[in-house]
């Protein structure tokens, strides 16, 4: 547990930071039976990048990485939304989203187990290509949908609780059996922390990596029908862009290295929260919006100064772990001020 | 003849790692002008020795004293900036660069700031020609073979203004011409007064080029001596000292060996090993004996069907069978340590218990975990059956020691409960405590039924513990020879070095 103090460290400190600008930040209501909130937006909001980050961290940990599930989160969207305004039933097109985003990624993991093609360059491929693909789908237009139903899954609430935050919820308790009860997390991290060694154990690492990969895509898929029916709406272009770039960040934020081996899968959860949190708090302390990147920027870089162990040890010096992250705190005063 | 002054001067060297006392008492004199080789088996302490005289370990005890004058090197590039420069078993050199970037790699002529091109090649041409070589040194370092690039190191080395250049097993990868080109080289530094510390596990190279030499044995000092006036068997005898006597019978009575387990017919595959035919009984410890790079790995890897074998076939008990990968050997119960412990064999992030119970996961698939109780009891069962320390399972392999993590790797087979283990070089780097531990394991197996294929480079080993011993030269196998009586390391020796044709027993 010693090794999320940090991004737990980080992520109350940009919560805490909110509570300088809203003043009632901390604090849920219940109105017309639907829990309400700053914090509660976080969730949900977030709820798509947990998603695709959960998915990104067992492929990080096979030593490989996705640049495709941006690309995913769209052609999931468009195919859900073209098949809805063809009159198709809302199960149905969820059911043929997520079986074409397991198959892109059933792609993605062939190319890279079975012809050997180097992760990055293999998912780049569908990166590229997939956002033609969902412009295909979509016939260049955005698609838009009425129906109450397939709203539900990214604006809807059950138990007053909002659907995205269960689904996350549902999806990570998946995601911590199959990986932790199972033997599939230790399998994966062995395939990361030596392919060769864990070939000549016995391993069949080419299905453990397609799997993987596939797993990456579905949560994606999921995250891009999350998207899309918030908004009630498919953009072949916009859904999902560069989400692939945050989710690699909150996989390195969450303390999953990328060259493969241990994953944290409680790591990358608060990763994503970190990001989202960041985004939020963007929009409430008011950075103009031309400078949003930047600001995003400065803060990230912090953040992962502060997550190197090496970093740390040089500043604050050796054997000295319990010393609060000042620099965080003073790149965000000098900015904001 | 009156003895020159020392260059270099060890005396009571000390050093301790963590359970295990590594040096103890060691004295190393070095002269110049002459070729010293430093003589021990694996684990006697050469390479701690060097360690901690070019400055990557520091010392616990004792003294080193360069010209005289008292040293204490707090790294590696110190040494080198003193005059002792290394040159190491595995060529640390890019082969991507060329010659000349190779040698002045870190410390370019410059001129102006930019690096001085023309003058970087004319003192690269300048140097090889030093050691009467003659090679394009904008040439690509890849394009040499390896005695050239072993020699492109050398040159590296000795520009750095060398007064003691360290050889630690340059001649293992090479051929005999090449080491002929070495040993002229060697030579020809000798006599610019150079001292050379040379190791060596080659006795009949050691003796060609050596003038005296130290042998270590078990960390400590067994002795220094002219190398004209100690015969080789007197040396392996200082060497091996009384082990030998001890570990002589691993054994028990004779068996007799009728039921074959593994027969492997014409089995081969291009460019790694000629078609070779031999059978495994049970309860039978196989030897390979050969050099390195005489095909031994390949023979293993074949019978794991960790490679694909483009020729001949295998059959257990008498049903022939395709090794296409690990897992269909797994699933006859073989099952094979390989020679690299890190690239092929650990997981280094992951736990002793993790690395132990991985191939019995894989057997199972991901769907069926092994339950944790029956982990911890396993884990626990070979922790203490092969004294593995720490005895945590929860510590991460990478930080156990060489002999431990060898054990781990041991663990991870042995709970199989394999019909054949596959033996890779089981002993090599690590200390002897832990190497008779699993020399004695070994036996007591084949004892017990299981069949052993085992690989080392020390024949010594592998004429205590085998059977039989298939002799490999050139990536064939030349000779299998019964070990009765007659059966002995010089037989061997000569069986690797005349093929099976002239001298041995060969059929």
């Amino acid at each position: 547990m010693r090794r999320l103090l940090w991004p737990v460290v980080i992520l109350a400190l940009l919560l805490l930071v909110n509570l300088f600008f809203t003043a009632n930040f901390f604090s849920i209501q219940m109105r017309d039976g639907h829990l309400y909130g700053s914090l509660i937006d976080i969730l949900r909001f977030g709820a798509p990048l947990i998603l695709v980050s959960l998915g990104m961290t067992l492929v990080i940990a096979t030593g490989g990485i996705d640049l495709s599930v941006g690309s995913v989160v769209a052609i999931a969207g468009a195919l859900a939304c073209l098949q809805i305004s063809d009159d198709a039933g809302v199960f149905t097109a969820v059911a043929l989203a997520l079986g074409l985003s397991v198959l892109l990624g059933a792609w993605n993991g062939l190319l890279v187990a079975v012809v050997g093609i180097q992760p990055i360059i293999a998912t780049l491929i569908l990166m590229v290509a997939g956002r033609g693909l969902a412009q295909l789908i979509t016939g260049g237009q955005i698609i838009t949908v009425n129906s109450p139903s397939y709203k539900i899954i990214g604006g809807g609430y059950w138990l007053t609780v909002p659907f995205g935050i269960l689904l996350v919820v549902v999806v990570l308790a998946i995601t911590v059996f199959l990986t932790r009860r199972l033997a599939l997390g230790m399998l994966i991290e062995s395939v990361g922390g030596n392919a060769e060694a864990s070939r000549l154990a016995g391993i069949r690492s080419r299905g453990i990596i397609i799997m993987v990969y596939a797993f990456a895509a579905l949560c994606a898929g999921v995250a891009g029908l999350m998207i899309s029916s918030n908004v009630s709406s498919a953009d072949g272009n916009n859904a999902g862009l560069w989400v692939e770039l945050d989710a690699i960040l909150a996989v390195v934020i969450g303390g999953t290295s990328l060259s493969g081996g241990r994953f944290s899968l409680g790591g990358t959860v608060l990763g994503a929260l970190i990001i989202q949190t960041l985004t939020t708090t963007i929009y409430s302390i008011g950075v103009p919006p031309e400078t949003t990147l930047l600001f995003k920027a400065l803060v990230v870089t912090a953040v992962c100064l502060i997550q190197s162990k090496s970093f740390r040890e040089k500043v604050f010096g050796r054997r000295r772990r319990a010393v609060p992250p000042s620099p965080a705190a003073e790149e965000k005063v000098r900015v904001t001020a | 003849m009156a003895v020159p002054a020392p260059i270099l001067l060890m005396s009571g060297i000390g050093k301790q790692f963590p359970g295990v006392k590594a040096l103890d008492g060691v004295d190393l004199r070095l002269l110049p002008g002459e070729v010293h080789a430093l003589m021990g088996e694996n684990g006697a302490g050469k390479s701690t020795l060097i360690k901690v005289l070019t400055g990557v370990h520091p010392i616990d005890a004792g003294s080193i004293e360069l010209l005289g004058e008292p040293v204490a090197f707090g790294s590696p590039l110190e040494a080198q900036g003193a005059g002792i420069s290394t040159v190491y078993q595995e060529v640390n050199l890019c082969a991507n660069l060329s010659v000349a970037e190779n040698i002045f790699v870190g410390r370019e002529p410059r001129r102006w700031g930019r690096i001085d091109w023309p003058r970087m090649r004319a003192r690269a041409a300048e140097l090889l020609a030093r050691l009467e070589l003659d090679l394009d040194v904008s040439a690509p370092l890849s394009t040499y073979s390896p005695a050239i690039q072993q020699m492109v190191a050398i040159a590296r080395a000795i520009d750095i203004e060398a007064r003691v250049l360290i050889l630690d097993e340059p001649t293992s990868s090479l051929d005999a011409s090449e080491v002929e080109q070495l040993f002229r080289v060697m030579r020809t530094l000798k006599e610019e007064g150079i001292a050379i510390l040379f190791v060596s596990h080659f006795l009949d190279q050691v003796y060609e080029i050596s003038d005296r030499m130290t042998i270590l044995r078990n960390g400590r000092l067994v002795g220094e001596y002219l190398t004209a006036e100690l015969s080789q068997v007197e040396l392996v005898a200082k060497m091996i000292g009384q082990e030998l006597a001890a570990l002589e019978k691993l054994h028990g009575e004779a068996k007799v060996f009728d039921r074959p387990l593994l027969e492997a017919r014409g089995l081969g595959r291009a460019g790694a090993i000629e078609p070779f035919t031999l059978t495994v009984h049970e309860g039978e410890v196989v030897g390979l004996a050969g050099l390195l790079g005489s095909g031994r790995t390949e023979v293993a890897r074949l019978l794991f069907g960790a490679d694909h074998a483009s020729a001949g076939e295998v059959s257990i008990e008498g049903t022939p069978v395709s090794l296409r990968a690990p897992r269909v050997a797994m699933n006859h119960r073989i099952a094979f340590c390989s020679e690299n412990r890190k690239s092929d064999g650990l997981i280094p992030d992951l736990t002793v218990r993790e690395n132990i119970i991985l191939a019995l996961q894989a057997t199972r698939g991901w769907t069926r975990p092994v339950p944790r109780e029956q982990q911890d009891e396993l884990v626990g069962k070979y922790i203490a059956a092969l004294k593995i320390s720490p005895a945590n399972p929860e510590h991460l392999v990478r930080d156990l020691s060489g002999g431990n993590q060898q054990k781990v790797l041991l663990a991870r087979w042995l709970i199989l409960e394999p019909r054949l283990l596959i033996l890779d070089e089981p002993t090599r780097g690590i200390d002897i405590g832990a190497k008779t531990e699993i020399q004695r394991l070994v036996a007591q197996l084949s004892d017990g039924g299981m069949a052993v294929l085992f690989i080392s480079a020390e024949l010594e080993e592998v004429l205590r513990l085998s059977h039989k011993v298939g002799v490999l030269r050139d990536r064939r196998l030349v000779a299998e020879l019964p070990n009765d009586d007659d059966l002995t390391t010089d037989v061997l020796m000569e069986t690797i070095a005349s093929g099976g044709a002239g001298g041995g027993r060969a059929e």
